[in-house]
C-alpha cells in the first residue's frame, strides 16, 4: 500500500526522494557499496536517497508517482541488462546497484546535452536561478558542452538560432519567428507558464491529476510537438478548470511554471515553517522570505494536515497582509457619526479602559463583553476570554463558532463525550464508503477534498447529502454512489430515516453497540428510529429525496467497509443543527464506525482556529477545556491561577448582547478579528445592536464593517507577524510562527494584555509561549502541549497528557471518552422559517474557493479575478418564470430585509432552492437571512431563508445608503502634530 | 460526410455519442464516430465529451491531439497516406512522396484545390515486404511506382 500523497522522512529532512513511500516486508540491497534496507515495493531510487546517494533525475519527484520518462535516473543492476531507469525499478533482495558507472555517467550526458539543446541558457536572469532542477542536473551530470548546432527548437522567438532568448531578443528585427515558439501565459494571477523552458517532464501533468484531483493540465499533441497544455487551445490558464492550487507550480523543476513574485522579488534566501491562517484543514507552509519580503508560501511536505499539498488560499492569497488598507495606527472617536483620529497606542487603550470601566461603574459589571476570534491563535483567544473573566469579571465571552459549529461541540460531547471531530485526515485514506453531508469540501476545505478525491479514486464509494450538486458530487474521475438532494432544513429528517434503514433492514452493529454504548438507551432509540413514519417512503415528500437513493445510501453506509462522515455547516446552521449532528453520531454507533482509522465522525471546520477557539474557553458558560463555569471545582483552577473570582453565572452568546444591547443593558464590547456585521444574520438588527453601545472597540487588520460602529479601532497583526498555535478540524496543533516583526507593532495578544493592563490587570507575558504553558497547567486535555514539543514534533493533536503524550490521532479508540456512547432520539422538527406564497423559494448559502468568509482578506487578493462579485444561483424554471436571465440585477428579499445581486441560471440547485455566497459586503447577504437559530446553541439558520426573487434595476435603497454609512464612518483624520 | 451543414450542437454530440457510452474505454470510439459524421472533431465536442465521460476537458483535449488521424480541420474527398518509414524509404518511398507532392502542387497534410485529396504521412503500414506503400481511404496499396501513383490519382479524382 503505498503511502498517500507525502511518505515520511525523517524529521527535517527536505529532500526529495523521488519516488512515493511504500510499505511492505524489508529488502535489504547494496548501493554503491551501502547497504540499505527499505520496505518491499520501495523503488531503487528512492532506495539510494535513503542511503545518502541521490541520482540525478528530472520527472520524478517524491509526491508523484515514477513516471520513467527522463531517462536521466539511469543506474546499473549486477546481474541485470542495460541501464533500468531507478524511479521505475523496485527493490530486489540482495540487488547490487551501481549509480555512477562509466557507462551510466556517459548516457546520462547525452541525456542532458539533449535536453538542453532545446532549452535557452538564459540561467543568469532566469526567475528560477538557483532554483532549478534542470540546472542541478546538468550540475551533477557533468555537462560541459552542447554539440548540437541550433536547429529546430521551442524557444527561439527570433527562429534565426539564437541559443538564448536574449540573444533571440537582439536578432528580432529579422523577419523571421520560431513557429514552435508559444509566449508565456501570464493570465493567471500568482504564476506564469513559459512553455519555452519546459523539459515536458509531465511533473505539472501528474501533480495537478495525483496531488490536486484536478486534471486541468495535459500533454498536447505527441512527439517533438508535445506541449503542456492546460485545457484545450482555446484556453489559457485562467480560463481552463485550473484551480490555482499551485501543486503544478511546486512541482515545475524549472521555471516554465513560476511565481510571479519569486520573478518579480527574486528567489527567497530563508524560510519559516507555519500554518495557514484560512480554513479548519491547518495546512503547515514554509513561509520563503528575503529579508522582512515575504517571496512565496510554499506547502510544507511534512506538514501532517496537508502533507505537502496547498489551495490558491493559503497558496497565494496572502497579500492582504501588505495591502494598503491594513490600518496600523490606532484610532479612536467620541461617536459613530465623527471620523476617526490618529492616535499613540497609549492614548487609545487609556480611552477605551476608560471608557468600559465607566460603562461597567454605570450600568454594572455585566454589561461589557468580548467576542473573540477564530481566526486568532489560541493563545490569543485564552487571552482575550480571561479578560472578560478576569477583568471585566463576567462570562460575556463568545466567539464567531457561535455562528458555525457550536451545533458540533454541543451533539458530539451528548453523544460521544467529545467536542471535536474523531479522526485525523490520513484517516481517509483507509475508508470505504466517505459520507459528506452539508459541506463542500473542494470549495472549502480543498486540500482534504484532494486527499479524499485520491481515495475515491482508488475504488472507495462517495455519498453526498446536499440541496446542490457540489463539485464533489460529479467532477473528472470523482462520481459520487449517491446524491441525496434533500430540500434545505430537512436534515433530521433525512438522517432519521438513513438510521431507520439500518435498523429496520438489521443493519446494525450490536456487537459494537453491546461493548461501547448505554443499551438501555440504544432500545430506547431503536423503538424510536423503527417507527415507520421515519421510513425513507414516508420521509420521501417532506425531504424530496427519493426513497430508493436513500435505502441505497444508507445499506452503502452500514455495510461498505470502514463508513466515515464528514460534515460542514450545512448541518451546523439550522434550528436544529444540534440534532442533526447527534442523528450523525447515532449513525456512525449504529454501524460501528467510531474508534479506528477511517471512520469517525468529522465536522470540516471553517475557520483555522475555530476548534482552537472553541477548546479556549471562548464560550459564555464553558471555562477552558469545555468545562461548565458553574462548577466551582473547575472555576477554583482558574482563580488559583489568576488570582482573581470568576463569576460562576453563565455570560452572553452573541445573539443574547445584541439584544441586551437593543434593550440598553450591554454597553461595551471588544471585537477580536471578526466582524460581526457582515458574518452574522440579520444584518439590520447586528447594525441596531452595535449602534445602542457606547464602546465597541474593534481589534482587526481592516476597517471591516463592524467597525463603521466603533469607537476604538486597536490595528491588529496577521498570522505572519506573530507566534502562537492554531488547532485544526482534526485537534491538531500547529504551531503559528513570526515570519516578520509586526506592522502594527504588537502581536494580537500584546495588545489583549496592554487592554488589560489599562484596565488594571497586572498581566506581565513575554511570550505566546509562556500562555500556552498557563492553558497546559489549567487544561487537562492540554496538559502535555508546550512550544518545545510542537517544535520537536511539528504538532500534536488533543488530548495531549500523561495518558497520550504526544497526542491522540483517533479518539475513542477503546471506549468512548465519556465511558459509553450515547443514542440520542432526533425528532424532526420543521423550522418556522416556511416558504409560502411572499417567499415562495429557500435560500441557503455557502462559500466558493477563491473567497473565505466576508471576504475581508481575500478580497484584497488577486483572488478577485475568480470571484469579483457575489451572485445568486437559481434554477433555469424558477428564473424562466420570473423573467430572470443569466446575469440580469435581481431582488432577493426576505422577511428579514432585502438585497440586490446578479443572477446566475443553473441546474446546480434543485428548483425551489436559490443559492448565494457572502463573501462582499456590497451584497450583504446578510440582510435577507433570518434570525431564527439553532435550539440548543443559538447557532444561526444561514442555510434556510424563504426568500422571492425578481427582477430588479440596480443596488437597492438599504445598500446605497449603507454604502453611504459606511464611507462616512470610515473617515480618518491626518493625526495631529 | 457533410461539409456545409450547420455546427452541431450540444445535444447533436450527446446524440452521436450516447450509444457508446457502456463501452470500456469509450473515449475513442467516439471520437471516431464524431470524426465519420462531421469530417473533424468539432470543438464542441470537447466539453460535451468531458461530461458524458466525467474526463476533464484537458484530458480529451490530449487524447484528441495525440492522434493525427483526429482532425482539426476537414480532410479531402479521399486520404492518401503515403508511408515514410524505414522499410519503403529504402524501396524510393521518399522519391515518390516527392513527386507525387509535386505533382499535387501541395505539401504534408494539405488538400488539392479542387478538394478531391489531403495527403498524409503514415508510419508503417505493415507492408514492408512489398514497399513502398501508400494507402487511398480504407484501402492499401504497395510495391507502388510513379505510375502506379499517377494511377490511383486519377481514380481520386485529383
Amino acid at each position: 500500500m503505498k503511502d498517500f500523497i507525502i511518505p515520511q522522512f525523517p524529521p527535517g529532512d527536505d529532500r526529495d526522494l523521488g519516488t512515493p513511500a511504500r510499505s511492505g516486508a524489508p529488502v535489504s540491497l547494496r548501493v554503491d557499496g551501502f547497504d540499505v534496507t527499505v520496505p518491499e515495493g520501495t523503488s531503487v531510487m528512492r532506495a539510494a536517497a535513503l542511503a545518502g546517494i541521490m541520482v540525478p533525475k528530472l520527472c520524478a519527484s517524491d509526491n508523484l508517482e515514477a513516471f520513467g520518462s527522463c531517462r536521466l535516473c539511469v543506474v546499473e543492476i549486477e546481474g541485470r541488462r542495460g541501464t533500468p531507469a531507478s524511479c521505475t525499478t523496485p527493490v530486489a533482495e540482495g540487488m547490487i546497484v551501481h549509480t555512477q558507472s562509466s557507462k551510466v555517467k556517459r548516457i546520462r550526458r547525452g541525456v542532458m546535452e539533449l535536453y538542453i539543446s532545446d532549452h535557452p541558457l538564459d540561467c543568469l536572469t532566469c526567475a528560477a536561478n538557483g532554483d532549478c532542477e534542470l540546472q542541478d542536473a546538468a550540475g551533477q551530470v557533468g555537462l560541459r558542452d552542447v554539440r548540437y548546432t541550433p536547429g529546430d527548437n521551442h524557444f527561439d522567438p527570433s527562429g534565426t538560432g539564437a541559443r538564448s532568448q536574449s540573444e533571440a531578443r537582439l536578432r528580432m528585427p529579422v523577419d523571421q519567428a520560431n513557429p514552435r515558439y508559444t509566449p508565456k501565459d501570464e493570465s493567471n494571477p500568482y504564476f506564469t507558464f513559459d512553455p519555452s523552458k519546459c523539459i515536458v517532464c509531465s511533473r505539472c501533468v501528474r501533480a495537478c491529476e495525483e496531488v490536486q484531483g484536478t486534471f486541468a493540465l495535459t500533454i498536447e499533441g505527441r512527439g517533438f510537438d508535445s506541449k503542456v497544455s492546460a485545457g484545450t487551445p482555446l484556453d489559457d490558464f485562467l480560463s481552463s478548470e485550473c484551480v490555482s492550487c499551485g501543486a503544478c507550480v511546486q512541482a515545475c523543476p524549472t521555471a516554465t511554471l513560476q511565481e510571479k513574485s519569486v520573478i518579480e522579488m527574486g528567489t527567497p534566501e530563508r524560510s519559516v515553517i507555519t500554518t495557514c491562517a484560512y480554513c479548519g484543514v491547518g495546512c503547515s507552509f514554509k513561509a520563503e522570505l528575503n529579508g522582512d519580503q515575504l517571496v512565496r508560501m510554499v506547502p510544507y511536505k511534512h506538514g501532517k494536515a496537508n502533507r505537502g499539498h496547498s489551495c490558491v488560499k493559503g497558496r497565494f492569497a496572502y497579500g492582504y497582509a501588505q495591502h494598503k488598507d491594513r490600518i496600523l495606527k490606532p484610532m479612536i472617536r467620541d461617536t459613530i457619526e465623527e471620523p476617526w483620529r490618529e492616535v499613540e497606542w497609549d492614548e487609545a487603550l487609556a480611552f477605551a479602559a476608560g471608557r468600559m470601566k465607566g460603562l461597567q461603574q454605570k450600568y454594572g459589571r455585566r454589561s461589557t463583553g468580548v467576542i473573540t476570534s477564530s481566526r486568532c491563535t489560541n493563545e490569543e483567544t485564552y487571552l482575550v476570554q480571561k479578560l472578560a473573566r478576569a477583568v471585566f469579571g463576567n462570562n460575556n465571552t463568545d466567539t464567531c463558532a457561535r455562528v458555525c459549529h457550536s451545533p458540533t461541540g454541543y451533539g458530539l460531547g451528548k453523544t460521544f463525550g467529545t467536542s471535536a471531530g474523531t479522526q485525523d485526515f490520513d484517516s481517509v485514506e483507509k475508508s470505504d464508503v466517505v459520507v459528506i453531508i452539508g459541506a463542500n469540501p473542494t470549495d472549502g476545505h480543498p486540500v482534504f477534498a484532494s486527499r479524499l478525491k485520491k481515495r475515491l479514486r482508488q475504488g472507495a464509494k462517495l455519498i453526498v447529502l446536499d440541496p446542490r450538486r457540489t463539485d464533489i458530487v460529479r467532477s473528472a474521475h470523482v462520481e459520487a454512489a449517491y446524491h441525496l438532494p434533500l430540500r434545505p432544513g430537512t436534515n433530521v429528517a433525512v438522517v432519521t430515516a438513513m438510521a431507520h434503514v439500518i435498523v429496520t433492514e438489521g443493519l446494525v452493529n450490536e456487537a459494537f453497540i453491546r461493548e461501547r454504548c448505554d443499551w438501555d438507551e440504544f432500545q430506547y432509540y431503536v423503538d424510536f428510529v423503527r417507527q415507520d413514519r421515519h421510513s425513507p417512503e414516508n420521509m420521501q415528500a417532506l425531504t424530496g429525496v427519493p426513497a430508493e437513493d436513500l435505502r441505497g445510501a444508507a445499506r452503502l453506509y452500514a455495510t461498505g467497509g470502514n463508513g466515515a462522515i464528514y460534515y460542514g455547516l450545512g448541518v451546523t446552521e439550522h434550528s436544529q443543527g444540534s440534532t442533526t449532528v447527534m442523528g450523525i453520531a447515532n449513525l456512525a454507533m449504529l454501524t460501528g464506525n467510531v474508534g479506528r482509522e477511517g471512520v469517525g465522525v468529522n465536522p470540516l471546520r471553517g475557520q483555522n482556529n475555530v476548534q482552537g477557539s472553541c477548546d479556549m474557553g471562548s464560550f459564555p458558560h464553558e471555562l477552558p477545556g469545555y468545562r461548565h463555569v458553574k462548577l466551582p471545582d473547575v472555576r477554583e483552577i482558574f482563580e488559583k491561577a489568576w488570582g482573581v473570582e470568576i463569576d460562576p453565572e453563565p455570560g452572553l452568546r452573541i445573539p443574547n448582547m445584541l439584544d441586551a444591547a437593543v434593550e440598553g443593558t450591554f454597553k461595551g464590547l471588544y471585537c477580536q478579528g471578526e466582524d460581526i456585521l457582515q458574518s452574522d444574520p440579520d444584518t439590520h438588527h447586528v447594525a441596531a445592536g452595535l449602534k445602542a453601545m457606547e464602546c465597541v472597540i474593534v481589534h482587526d487588520l481592516f476597517l471591516n464593517e463592524t467597525a463603521n460602529y466603533a469607537h476604538v479601532f486597536l490595528p491588529g497583526s496577521s498570522f505572519l507577524e506573530k507566534e502562537g498555535t492554531f488547532t485544526n478540524a482534526e485537534r491538531r496543533i500547529n504551531r503559528v510562527r513570526k515570519v516578520m516583526a509586526p506592522l502594527n507593532g504588537y502581536e494580537d495578544w500584546e495588545v489583549t494584555q496592554l487592554l488589560a493592563n489599562a484596565m488594571g490587570a497586572n498581566w506581565h507575558y513575554t511570550h505566546a509561549s509562556q500562555i500556552m504553558d498557563e492553558i497546559a497547567a489549567t487544561t487537562p486535555s492540554f496538559a502535555n502541549v508546550s512550544f518545545d514539543l510542537l517544535d520537536e514534533k511539528g504538532s500534536v493533536q488533543w488530548p495531549c497528557n500523561e495518558d497520550a503524550p504526544e497526542g491522540t490521532p483517533t479518539m475513542h479508540v477503546d471506549h468512548f471518552v465519556s465511558g459509553k456512547g450515547h443514542f440520542i432520539v432526533t425528532e424532526y422538527l420543521a423550522t418556522d422559517e416556511k416558504s409560502g406564497p411572499r417567499f415562495p423559494l429557500l435560500l441557503t448559502t455557502g462559500r466558493i474557493l477563491s473567497h473565505y468568509n466576508v471576504g475581508a482578506q481575500t478580497r484584497r487578493t488577486a483572488n478577485v479575478v475568480w470571484h469579483p462579485e457575489d451572485v445568486l444561483e437559481i434554477h433555469p424554471h424558477d428564473a424562466e418564470v420570473r423573467g430572470v436571465n443569466e446575469g440580469d440585477w435581481v431582488r432577493l428579499a426576505s422577511r428579514s430585509g432585502e438585497t440586490t445581486l446578479k443572477a446566475t441560471l443553473t441546474d446546480r440547485v434543485a428548483p425551489g432552492v436559490v443559492y448565494t455566497t457572502f463573501h462582499h459586503p456590497a451584497t450583504q447577504a446578510n440582510v435577507v437571512t433570518t434570525d431564527f437559530s439553532d435550539w440548543a446553541t443559538n447557532c444561526p439558520e444561514y442555510k434556510v431563508t424563504a426568500v422571492q426573487v425578481s427582477p430588479s434595476n440596480g443596488p437597492s435603497d438599504w445598500q446605497e445608503s449603507y454604502n453611504e454609512q459606511a464611507e462616512r464612518s470610515r473617515r480618518i483624520l491626518p493625526a495631529a502634530e | 460526410m457533410t461539409f456545409s451543414s450547420p455546427a452541431p450542437t450540444d445535444e447533436d454530440i450527446r446524440a452521436i455519442v450516447a450509444p457508446m457510452t457502456s463501452l470500456e474505454g469509450p473515449l475513442l470510439p467516439m471520437l471516431h464516430a464524431l470524426q465519420d459524421e462531421y469530417g473533424v472533431i468539432p470543438d464542441i465536442a470537447v466539453p460535451v465529451l468531458a461530461d458524458v465521460l466525467n474526463l476533464s476537458r484537458a484530458e480529451v483535449h490530449g487524447v484528441i491531439s495525440f492522434y493525427h488521424d483526429f482532425r482539426k480541420s476537414p480532410a479531402g474527398k479521399h486520404i492518401l497516406k503515403i508511408c515514410r518509414a524505414e522499410a519503403c524509404q529504402s524501396m524510393g518511398g521518399e522519391a515518390l512522396a516527392e513527386s507525387t507532392l509535386a505533382r499535387l502542387g501541395i505539401d504534408w497534410h494539405d488538400t488539392t484545390q479542387n478538394g478531391a485529396v489531403t495527403v498524409e504521412p503514415v508510419y508503417c503500414l505493415g507492408m514492408c515486404a512489398c514497399a513502398p506503400a501508400a494507402m487511398l481511404d480504407d484501402r492499401v496499396i504497395a510495391r507502388l511506382d510513379r505510375a502506379r501513383m499517377d494511377k490511383l490519382l486519377d481514380e481520386a479524382g485529383a
